[in-house]
């Protein structure tokens, strides 16, 4: 068991190299640059001489070549230091991570509604002996992975902010200014969740050991909450950790459409400006939670079935 | 969760209460003209269409960016957006030498900056020596300051700025947010420190409290403000006790947010929203951006742009009139010159602009083109083509090309369009390969011709030294004297559209839509926002 944390750290950490190697790679590649996109956006990008991109080219370092660039943004970058952002002039671990919090707030409440709309779709479509309620709910999952995230938050602005007038369409005050962005993450996440723990659930319900189990006499509801359930609760539970970093993706969208204050913004105006140290703040940030999650993930496991546990401990 | 609700509710009210009284009296229009006298007090919640990534004004080059910074600083001098002339601000006089090399500015007394020092003579020279120092960081302020050697401090009031070269633009440039100037105390911080806000420390009539990235940024007024400029309605402090900046991306949540009662105005509304705010008690405000309008820039060392009598048949096949009504809205206006109509010395050369498909087919036959069988016309088996590169800095651009393209067509021109980020159009423009270049910049001062003109500055279409079009671009740069600039400035625009240099299409404008609770919400010269005056109800 501990070789086998050992090794997933490990695992880990290649990914956070990787993830920080890849993205400055990407960038570089790109054509132009972050001065380049900076000076551009604005109303100075028609009166900006040669000479200007040259000097601030240079005051940001971006003359030197890729090997100087790259070595010294990593030796900064294992002290903690990403340096500063192009664009803003803040410092891009700052940046990242006063951003973080709002994101985690709405991810945090997205990933809580998914796994409670696709879990009880799932289990009450599997469940329920009406056909009729049987085939509408088991169909949901399909039409909400098929709906535009995008589509949806403004379809939810129309409803609920413009014409209900009960919930904002923008910002970052309060609970409330949370519902919508997390309902509009929650659907096609959920619908996901839904869709493969409903098929899992059939596949279990249709094994011979549940057979055995309702010979011994168990309910109905126990069979399916109690025995079927755990059984396909594992697929699921593996996508969770997918899902997680599907949400954070997502929060580029809600987070544009609802005027949110979040990592997603960043990232998607630092990703246009090729402003490179936010970039890899961002992407080392995301690649470690990502790691993080599947390593817990799998530290999960064992606990749920009992087989991954013994296949373990003969191996550790 | 209680209190929640009740900010939703006194937000939605006033709105719905406004909806009732338009249906009421549906034929009286509610502007924000019969609101009775300004009153004191409230925040003013506007929406903006992008994060102005930095706040310093001396910094920045964005639109978002200077709408909050025009509140922050005063400027030395202040330009009157019906005139063009400049005017008194934080400077009482000023005299200009000859050369226009030397401007000597006398400070009014009492001024201070939010820090309580004073805004005095060298103050002001700490203040310009630190925009030249920041160099290519300050975008918009380096260029004004292009030729600047330094201040001298006179006497306690009086400072003198020095330019290297004849720098008649620099008067008009000393009234911009660029220019703008801060306190000592803000150069002890690092430039980075002040885009943040950390020691961005002016004398204007608002102060920065707070800003969230990407999604909001509060000003505060400045209490004791006495020192507005000479062009403001009223004297003191301003009206507002807020401004809360919503930054918006989505143009159809700004419209739906403000038709909601959820903000009091909003910036870049876009044309096909328009008409959800006239009437209804909302009120549009609308100036047209003064300086080079949207135009096709060409280069004339490329295919057949070499050809004049191209260019000029190019010029006659848009119809400036259909890309206004079709695919922006009334407010906007068709290009009369190569500066829009808001931009001081500007001429109206609107028959030399008006569409002319016969004179453009008629010089197209003279200079040998012969329709194809596909419509478009070659010559000694060149076809009649250009690339146009553009990046969608305004939405409408792609829609507007669009349409320039189908009506190119019938004269014989085949246009094809270019959609590039904002970072390969500057490094194309840069390094000079392209046909066409489509784009508009805003400056109040015709100046502007000289620095994207000129063959010894930008020269964006590539013109050989020594032109006429130089000599009258030197003219009216020689002298700060508008009436002396005159003939300059008007032969320059007259040239540029005769030789079709470039092709001017139509009028840049910002269009701000207010709710029934504000008012007042104005722009100054240069068609940036000028809060002062502005009050809630």
């Amino acid at each position: 068991m501990r070789n086998h944390v050992i090794r997933r750290i490990l695992q880990a950490l290649v990914v956070l190299w990787a993830a920080f190697t890849l993205s400055f790679v990407i960038l570089y590649l790109l054509p132009g640059d972050a001065v380049l996109a900076k000076l551009g956006g604005g109303e100075g990008a028609q009166t900006v001489t040669r000479e200007q991109l040259q000097q601030a080219r240079e005051a940001y370092g971006l003359n030197d070549p890729w090997p100087v660039q790259y070595g010294k943004r990593l030796l900064a970058a294992l002290h903690g230091d990403f340096g500063t952002s192009i664009a803003t002039g803040d410092s891009a671990a700052h940046q990242v991570l006063s951003a973080l919090p709002p994101t985690l707030a709405v991810t945090g409440l997205g990933l809580a509604l998914a796994v409670l709309f696709g879990g009880g779709v799932a289990l009450l479509g599997t469940y329920t002996r009406f056909r009729w309620l049987n085939n509408l709910l088991l169909s949901l999952p399909s039409l909400g992975t098929a709906l535009p995230v995008f589509w949806v938050g403004l379809v939810l602005i129309q409803i609920f902010s413009f014409r209900l007038r009960v919930l904002p369409a923008l910002g970052n005050h309060g609970v409330q200014s949370l519902v919508l962005p997390a309902i509009t993450l929650a659907l096609p996440t959920g619908a996901v969740i839904g869709q493969v723990l409903a098929k899992s659930l059939r596949t279990q319900l249709a094994e011979p050991y549940i057979e055995i189990v309702m010979a011994k006499g168990a309910s109905r509801a126990r069979v399916h909450f109690g025995h079927a359930l755990r059984n396909a609760a594992m697929p699921a539970l593996t996508l969770v950790g997918v899902v997680s970093g599907q949400l954070l993706a997502g929060s580029v969208v809600t987070e544009t459409v609802f005027s949110r204050e979040g990592i997603g913004r960043v990232t998607a105006s630092a990703v246009s400006l090729q402003d490179i140290p936010v970039v890899q703040a961002v992407i080392v940030l995301a690649a470690f939670f990502f790691v993080t999650i599947n390593l817990l993930v799998d530290l999960l496991y064992p606990l749920l079935d009992p087989r991954t546990r013994n296949r373990e401990a003969a191996r550790g | 969760m209680i209190a929640v609700h009740h900010s939703t509710i006194r937000k939605v009210l006033p709105v719905g209460a406004a909806v009732l009284l338009a249906t009421a009296c549906s034929s009286a229009a509610t502007t924000g003209a019969d609101a009775g006298p300004p009153r004191s007090g409230g925040t003013l919640t506007l929406a903006v269409g992008s994060n102005p990534d930095c706040l310093d004004p001396q910094q920045v080059g964005t639109n978002a960016a200077l709408n909050v910074g025009r509140q922050l600083v005063d400027s030395l001098t202040d330009q009157d957006s019906a005139t063009g002339e400049i005017k008194p601000w934080l400077a009482e006089s000023w005299e200009t030498n000859a050369t226009s090399t030397s401007f000597t500015f006398h400070l009014r007394s009492g001024a201070t900056f939010s820090d309580g020092t004073p805004v005095d003579a060298p103050a002001v020279k700490t203040s310009f020596d630190g925009i030249k120092a920041l160099g290519a960081k300050s975008l918009l302020g380096s260029g004004y300051l292009a030729a600047y050697t330094g201040s001298t401090v006179l006497d306690p009031r009086t400072v003198r700025l020095d330019f290297s070269a004849p720098s008649a633009q620099f008067l008009q440039a000393s009234s911009t947010m660029s220019l703008g100037v801060l306190a000592p105390a803000a150069y002890r911080k690092t430039p980075d420190q002040r885009c943040q806000g950390d020691g961005l420390i002016g004398s204007g009539p608002f102060v920065f409290e707070s800003f969230k990235q990407n999604s909001e940024l509060v000003i505060a007024k400045r209490k004791g403000y006495a020192w507005g400029s000479s062009l403001w309605k009223h004297q003191g402090e301003a009206y507002l006790d807020k401004i809360d900046y919503k930054i918006v991306p989505e143009p159809g949540v700004r419209t739906g947010s403000l038709l909601s009662g959820q903000l009091d105005a909003t910036t870049e509304v876009q044309p096909v929203d328009e008409a959800q705010f006239q009437g209804n008690g909302f009120t549009e405000s609308t100036r047209p951006n003064p300086g080079v309008v949207f135009n096709l820039t060409a280069n004339v060392t490329r295919g057949v742009l070499a050809d004049e009598k191209v260019r000029q048949a190019v010029g006659k096949g848009v119809n400036r009139q259909e890309v206004t009504e079709t695919v922006l809205s009334p407010n906007y206006k068709p290009a009369t010159s190569i500066l829009a109509s808001t931009t001081p010395l500007y001429t109206n050369l609107s028959a030399q602009l008006a569409y002319d498909p016969a004179g453009a087919a008629a010089l197209l036959d003279g200079d040998g083109w012969v329709p194809g069988p596909d419509g478009i016309r070659t010559k000694g088996g060149q076809r009649l083509g250009a690339k146009v590169v553009f990046a969608a800095a305004f939405n409408q651009s792609q829609s507007v090309l669009e349409l320039i393209q189908q009506q190119l067509r019938k004269v014989g021109f085949d246009l094809a369009i270019e959609l590039h980020t904002t970072a390969e159009t500057l490094q194309i423009q840069q390094s000079g390969a392209y046909d066409f270049l489509w784009y508009n910049v805003t400056r109040a001062d015709p100046d502007i011709l000289r620095n994207q003109f000129s063959a010894k500055a930008g020269n964006r279409s590539h013109l050989p030294a020594g032109t006429p079009l130089d000599t009258a671009l030197d003219q009216q740069a020689a002298t700060a004297d508008s009436a002396a600039r005159k003939p300059g400035a008007e032969q320059a625009q007259q040239l540029i559209v005769d030789h079709a240099y470039a092709i001017p299409v139509f009028e840049l404008t910002q269009v701000v839509a207010s709710s029934s609770r504000a008012h007042g919400v104005s722009f100054e010269a240069s068609s940036r926002l000028q809060l002062f005056d502005a009050w809630v109800s």
